[in-house]
């Protein structure tokens, strides 16, 4: 008997994919993925390197857009309006739908205007006041604030690979957006910066609708409510982390916890 | 024998070296592989032996044949000079040109004689010429000869010829390198020379803050005033530094955005040659459309709006064109440093919903600038440089002005003319050319000694 712990939550879904499949030109690296994201709860996605998780990740904000010969498929929805319709800005969608990179990628800028790019091209803030409160609370809630307060104008580049991580969540975080998708955000750094982007991850949750893709299923046990394993193309299994990391109903999923392969 | 022939000589001892040598090296390889396997092969395959062998009987010859090449007409001239036929005039140039003459006929390019003088030292010519001629054989076969069996001795399993042919190699590059970079003091001391000559004639500070140039009247009167070279520096800032980059950083700038960002791969594939083309134009075509198209182009345009002081020949036809010519310089270092930008730092900027144009304006460009103004500096010096669309297209009068309607002329023009035609080469009129190349050539090494500064720090500041 194979028990239900499927998805639920008393909120709508942020984002909903439907049948949703990606090719690039003629390979198909997506097929048939549907899956709903909400405000409450962090959803990991992990698999095996090369299953698609950062193709998928990159369809929810369209930065597949940038790549040539990239096309998807199938339905994706942000507060019910789909974002692949013709009438959809991209500008504003990636404004809502923030991304933070595997590798830490700062602007070769100061670190105040690495938090400042966003809120000024989007014209969000109205004169320098406004801006350096916009740049404090973004460091603020990205846990950055304390150490950097006195050396804002210097790269963004000179920081620690920790802090250059957090640098782009808060720059991320300073245009207000409702979805933060970060692939493999810890990939590049040690253990305690690890950690510290860990904490921020449970910090954020509920304010922003989070998913992270991940290679470490530890990681993704701890900072997760859900979790979806993704297999050549395809989810396998969409669940509450914890009822997938004990009990996964698929034998995929389950070979691939216990490391059988991956 | 001439020394060619002697040298041919000596490259066929040297054939015959390697071909012996690698023989016999191949023998004991197949000897130590039949009786010890891999374990007991020699250190280095024939091939080496056979190098090393040639090069021992070939390069000491060689050189011995280089040097004597160069020290024997000396020699022989010398020895003819100690015969007691050679009674001649006192006069250096008569003595110079009866010695030559006696050469020509003992070597059988001159049918008959001029001078019965010369007729008389030709036996004697003939004669010390194959004396030395003899000498250079005997001795460049000698050391042909020992350099060979010296190294063929050598010539054992356990020899370890391939690292001394190694190490031969590596002189050779090095040789090869020296070359160039002595060449290049050669010509610095030249001009080092040649310009202290001229600051010995005309005082540094007269050249180097003087506000008139006018070398022709400084020969006439005798003055040395008239070498002021200010006009000259500043037409060439004006055309190569300021009309130039107008017209070259903005377009070179932008075609480069373009092709990197925007252009689809099929586009960029023949554009960016196109665009290169424009490098491989020769300048003097580009002297000729200043001169013949851009230039009467732009006076009857300035006539038409009545600006004062319009020429035909101007800077700003020689500007733009130059301007053009370089644009390519700029375009591809500001498309090398766009491309270098890491691919996260644009895809992080389009993930913050930025546009492409802002991306490119306030990432890319920002991130690419060190590279972009090291292109633009490289491509200043090419600029000041420059000369033949100058000498068409900018004229002769040395303006201080800044109109760009005006002819103005420029450094590198200025030598055109102080060089060409008939010059004594002692007057300070044709020093002058020195000095001005060797302030020409001081600029322009500072300028790329600080572009490539600039672009090194930039690539390090992305690997
Ligand atoms: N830009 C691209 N062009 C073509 N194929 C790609 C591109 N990016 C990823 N792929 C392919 O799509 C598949 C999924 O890749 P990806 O989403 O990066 O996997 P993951 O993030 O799970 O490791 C892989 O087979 C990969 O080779
Ligand atoms: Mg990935």
């Amino acid at each position: 008997m194979i028990e239900d712990h499927s998805v639920k939550s008393d909120r709508p879904a942020k984002m909903s994919a439907r049948n949703v499949n990606v090719f690039y030109g003629q390979k198909q690296a997506i097929s048939g993925v549907s899956i709903d994201v909400d405000m409450d709860n962090v959803v990991a996605f992990i698999g095996p390197s090369g299953c698609g998780k950062s193709t998928f990740l990159r369809t929810l904000n369209r930065m597949n857009d940038t790549i040539a010969g990239a096309r998807v498929e199938g339905q994706i929805t942000l507060d019910g309006t789909d974002i692949y319709n013709p009438d959809m800005d991209v500008v504003q969608l990636r404004a809502r739908v923030g991304m933070v990179f595997q590798k830490p990628n700062p602007f070769p800028k100061s670190i105040y205007e690495n938090v400042a790019y966003g809120p000024r091209i989007h014209g969000l803030v109205d004169g320098k006041a406004d801006l350096d409160a916009v740049v404090e609370q973004s460091l603020r809630r990205a846990g950055l604030w304390d150490e950097v307060k006195d050396r804002l104008h210097e790269s963004g580049t000179a920081l620690s690979g920790g802090q250059q991580q957090r640098l782009c969540i808060a720059r991320a975080i300073a245009v207000d957006p409702e979805v933060i998708l970060m692939d493999e955000p810890c990939s590049a750094l040690d253990p305690i910066a690890t950690a510290k982007i860990e904490e921020l991850i449970h910090e954020l949750r509920g304010r922003y609708a989070i998913v992270i893709v991940t290679h470490n299923m530890q990681q993704a046990a701890r900072v997760s409510q859900h979790t979806a394993f993704f297999h050549l193309g395809q989810l396998v299994e969409y669940g509450v982390t914890s009822e997938i990391f004990t009990n996964p109903r698929e034998v995929r999923t389950k070979d691939y916890i216990t490391g059988r392969y991956g | 024998m001439s020394v060619a022939a002697i040298a041919f000589l000596v490259i066929g001892l040297g054939l015959i070296g390697w071909l012996s040598a690698r023989t016999r090296a191949a023998r004991f390889a197949a000897a130590a592989d039949t009786a010890a396997g891999a374990a007991g092969r020699p250190h280095s395959l024939p091939f080496y032996h056979g190098w090393y062998v040639a090069l021992w009987a070939t390069v000491p010859a060689l050189l011995f044949l280089a040097v004597w090449g160069w020290t024997s007409p000396a020699l022989v001239t010398g020895a003819v000079l100690d015969t007691p036929a050679a009674a001649l005039p006192e006069s250096g140039i008569e003595r110079g040109a009866l010695l030559a003459e006696a050469r020509a006929l003992a070597q059988g390019k001159l049918a008959g004689a001029f001078n019965d003088e010369a007729a008389a030292l030709a036996p004697a010519y003939r004669a010390a010429q194959a004396r030395f001629d003899g000498i250079a054989t005997v001795l460049a076969l000698i050391l042909a000869f020992a350099g060979g069996a010296y190294a063929f001795t050598r010539v054992r399993p356990d020899f370890r010829a391939r690292t001394r042919v190694e190490r031969a190699v590596m002189a050779t590059l090095l040789v090869a390198s020296l070359i160039a970079i002595l060449t290049t003091v050669g010509i610095v001391a030249s001009l080092l020379f040649e310009s202290w000559r001229f600051f010995s004639m005309v005082s540094p500070v007269d050249f180097l803050f003087g506000l008139r140039w006018s070398p022709q009247s400084a020969v006439i009167a005798g003055q040395t005033n008239q070498f002021g070279a200010i006009p000259l520096f500043w037409g060439t800032i004006f055309i190569g530094a300021i009309i130039a980059m107008v017209v070259a950083i903005p377009l070179g700038l932008m075609s480069a955005v373009y092709l990197t960002q925007y252009a689809g791969p099929r586009l960029r594939a023949w554009m960016k040659p196109a665009l290169e083309m424009l490098a491989g134009v020769p300048t003097v075509v580009y002297g000729y459309f200043a001169a013949l198209t851009v230039a009467p182009a732009l006076r009857d345009f300035a006539a038409a709006v009545g600006i004062p002081g319009a020429s035909s020949e101007s800077a700003l036809a020689a500007g733009v064109v130059m301007g053009i010519m370089i644009i390519p310089f700029v375009s591809s270092m500001a498309d090398d440093s766009i491309t270098a930008v890491p691919a996260a730092m644009r895809d992080g900027s389009l993930a913050m919903g930025a546009t492409q144009s802002e991306t490119i304006r306030k990432v890319l460009i920002p991130a690419a600038l060190p590279g972009v103004v090291g292109g633009v500096l490289l491509a200043v010096s090419r600029a000041i440089g420059e000369t033949m669309i100058v000498v068409m297209a900018a004229g002769l009068a040395a303006n201080l002005t800044a109109n760009p309607f005006a002819s103005v002329t420029t450094v590198t023009t200025q030598i055109v003319q102080l060089l060409t035609g008939d010059q004594e080469f002692d007057s300070a009129k044709t020093l002058a050319a020195f000095a001005l190349g060797l302030v020409l050539f001081v600029i322009t090494l500072l300028l790329n000694i600080v572009a490539l500064r600039v672009v090194k720090k930039y690539r390090e500041a992305y690997e």
